[in-house]
């Protein structure tokens, strides 16, 4: 119950960030589903973004980023919707190849 | 209301009490619009095709009858399939109607009445009632049935595409008034009706009927309501559903028009300014007078909103349903080049300052473009403090409210 | 007693990092894709929550409009367009499993350890009572940066903090290029293949 009464710090959200990054190394690790690696990674940029959004805040820090650290999760955002546009266009094209999403099974150039 | 109970209790406790009534009033918002549109959808759809209605179930206009049906709905056995993903299956219709009753946290009711006084409030609720759209393909994926994964898919290629045209037309008022906050945007047309936005160029009057088109698809109502198209498929998405599950998806639809309504109620009609100025020197009196001000621009703001929910039951009731490809060219070639134009347009009319009708009206203008922002008032840094200008608050909870 | 010292900030952190970080692993331990992408989809609802608390509104509603609704939507679909069969499960044998777990603990260690070591990310603000509601409003700021100024250093005197002060517009239009860029190749990645191919190559 004390857990509940201190107050908030930058170290609380980088805790759940390192969480979200951890969680998605291991998914992108584990999945055999190229979608499955494909959540892994938005999982490790919302990991960054909380990072970002956490040394921007004014209220947990008094000498903060600003709006340094707000724009840079804006952008991080921006490119992980453009980066999951491409990587879904990749599995797609992968699947119509193969007719399977499992990575493992994409090793023709394995020798 | 935080403030008034922080007299008499601690300043946590003060906080979660005022949290939980409003949840509360949004939850009896929720409820008592789908009783009564559902009701109301029932009686005009009976007069649009010549017929009475509900008629029997308390009194003359059958004002009972959702209750009754709700009661009916209670004691159905609550079925899934043999072939449906359970958990999913039976986790979806909350899905659904969670954001939707998140939307309302944002909408303001009157001055200050709202749930959550957000900077963004415009592209939150914009952004919320996206993703309303989960639930539909949940319901219809694990469902196990081919009619409601049909429904589920439809729905998602129909909602992400009118998110587009929508956010354009959610973008002219945001700036047109300079924020993005609904409360500041409905103030800033207080006066007469001239002075809405609506009526502020004819770009931004056209572009209320493409907001409108947007709006009737994005909560998936026919003539868009492919994802429920009973003459195709069955009954799209929901057919594997029964009892208060099915339910709670009709609940999330009313709501959403109830909350879609109410936004362009701000955005476009005023929201609680009314067409004629009445109780705006109730309201510059201050005190108990501003209460019944704000009561009244409530009222006013709940009817504006339930005119615009009739306005998409009456349109459901008339026109025909369309294909999916029909659904996707309105979108893709006519609302978004519609927005986009309207878009230039008005962002014209405001940079040549144009004449607006409200011009004529024989009250002063209201500075639209004024930008009420804390730099643009000289207070810049967080800790450089100008005392006076902006009010400073004791709790640092009370900061991120 | 205790609730006279109950801060709503608190709790409600709590409870969106506990719900954030329960159903990342949810992400990471289920073997139904189409449940990964339900839980993912909550898991980054939450964290958009933690952002609303951190001060941070508009980029909030934005992961909410572009992860949530945008993002997501779109993995909802790939994922609906490749299953071969309903509710597909693809397993990774054990062995992976405790390796990668193994592994995956002993970075969260490292990390949760970095991330409580500096005792200036670890006290508490204590000039948050200061701000002023007003100065959460990011929105406009944001907006002027994009587009190359920023509002937010005017009154700036000292030189070495007035540094960028022309903003975001490089970056802004590097972005916007980049997603048409996307969009174009996405687009072309994912046509159909044609059923008569070029007898000339390509195609």
């Amino acid at each position: 119950m004390t857990g509940l009464l201190a107050v908030i710090t930058v170290s609380h959200y980088l805790a759940v960030g390192a969480f979200f990054f951890v969680t998605g190394v291991l998914c992108m690790a584990t999945k055999r589903n190229a979608l499955g690696v494909l959540m892994g990674i938005e999982l490790v940029l919302n990991g960054a973004n909380l990072n970002f959004i956490a040394f921007g805040s004014k209220y947990l820090r008094s000498e903060s980023l600003g709006l340094d650290g707000q724009l840079m999760a804006l952008f991080v955002i921006i490119l992980a919707a453009a980066e999951a546009a491409v990587a879904l266009a990749i599995a797609l094209s992968f699947y119509n190849a193969h007719s399977t999403i499992d990575v493992d099974q994409g090793d023709e150039l394995k020798g | 209301m935080a403030e008034f109970f922080a007299q008499y209790m601690p300043a946590g406790v003060a906080y979660t009490l005022t949290a939980l009534i409003s949840a509360a009033l949004l939850l009896g918002v929720v409820g008592v619009g789908a009783l009564f549109f559902i009701w109301a959808e029932r009686k005009v759809a009976g007069r649009i095709q010549d017929r009475l209605g509900p008629t029997r179930t308390g009194g003359k206009f059958g004002w009972l009858q959702s209750l009754a049906d709700g009661i009916k709905l209670l004691t159905k056995e609550d079925i899934a399939p043999a072939d449906a993903d359970k958990t999913l299956f039976r986790l979806a219709p909350y899905v659904s109607l969670a954001p939707s009753y998140a939307a309302l946290l944002a909408l303001p009711f009157a001055d200050g009445w709202v749930g959550w006084e957000i900077n963004t409030a415009m592209f939150f609720l914009l952004a919320v009632l996206g993703l309303e759209v989960f639930g539909v393909i949940l319901a219809g994926y694990a469902s196990g049935s081919k009619w409601s994964l049909f429904g589920g898919m439809r729905q998602a290629a129909q909602v992400v595409s009118y998110e587009v045209p929508l956010g354009m037309c959610g973008v002219i008022p945001v700036f047109l008034c300079g924020t993005m906050s609904l409360t500041t945007i409905g103030n800033m047309q207080a006066g007469w009706f001239t002075n809405w936005l609506i009526f502020h160029d004819p770009f931004t009057f056209l572009v209320f009927w493409v907001y409108f088109t947007c709006a009737v698809a994005s909560v998936n109502r026919a003539p868009f309501d492919l994802a429920e198209a009973e003459s195709e498929l069955v009954a799209g998405f929901h057919t594997e559903y029964s009892g208060l599950r099915w339910s709670f998806f009709f609940m999330a639809e009313y709501n959403s028009m109830l909350v879609v309504s109410g936004l362009a109620a701000v955005a476009f009609f005023g929201g609680w300014n009314g067409p004629v100025p009445i109780f705006a020197s109730w309201k510059a009196a201050g005190g108990g007078w501003e209460i019944v001000a704000n009561l009244a621009g409530c009222i006013n703001f709940i009817m504006k909103a339930v005119l615009g929910v009739m306005l998409m039951i009456w349109v459901r009731w008339t026109l025909p349903r369309l294909r999916i490809d029909q659904v996707i060219t309105t979108c893709l070639k006519y609302c978004v080049p519609l927005a986009a134009f309207c878009f230039v347009g008005a962002l014209s009319w405001q940079l040549f300052d144009l004449p607006s009708p409200n011009d004529w009206v024989p009250a002063e203008r209201a500075g639209r473009a004024a930008v009420r922002e804390p730099w643009a008032r000289g207070t810049t840094g967080s800790t450089q403090s100008s005392a006076g200008t902006s009010a400073r608050l004791a709790q640092g909870s009370e900061v991120h409210r | 007693m205790l609730l006279g010292t109950f801060d709503l900030h608190t709790f409600l952190f709590v409870l969106f990092a506990l719900t954030a970080c329960l159903f990342a692993a949810g992400v990471l331990f289920s073997s139904n894709i189409v449940r990964m992408a339900f839980h993912l989809v909550l898991s980054l609802g939450s964290s958009a929550g933690l952002f609303f608390l951190a001060g941070a509104e508009f980029v909030g509603a934005m992961q909410l409009m572009i992860y949530v609704g945008g993002t997501l939507v779109l993995l909802v679909f790939g994922v609906m367009l490749t299953a071969q069969h309903r509710f597909l499960e693809m397993r990774t044998n054990a062995g992976e499993w405790v390796l990668s777990l193994v592994v995956g603990g002993a970075l969260l260690m490292v990390l949760l350890q970095a991330a409580f070591s500096v005792s200036q990310w670890n006290t508490p603000n204590t000039e948050r009572s200061q701000l002023a509601v007003d100065e959460s409003k990011a929105a406009t700021p944001i907006g002027a940066a994009l587009a190359g100024v920023r509002v937010d250093k005017l009154q700036q005197k000292d030189a070495h903090l007035r540094a960028g002060m022309s903003g975001y517009l490089m970056p802004f239009v590097i972005v916007s290029m980049h997603l048409l860029v996307v969009l174009v190749g996405a687009a072309y990645l994912a046509r159909p293949r044609m059923a008569v191919r070029n007898p000339k190559g390509g195609g």
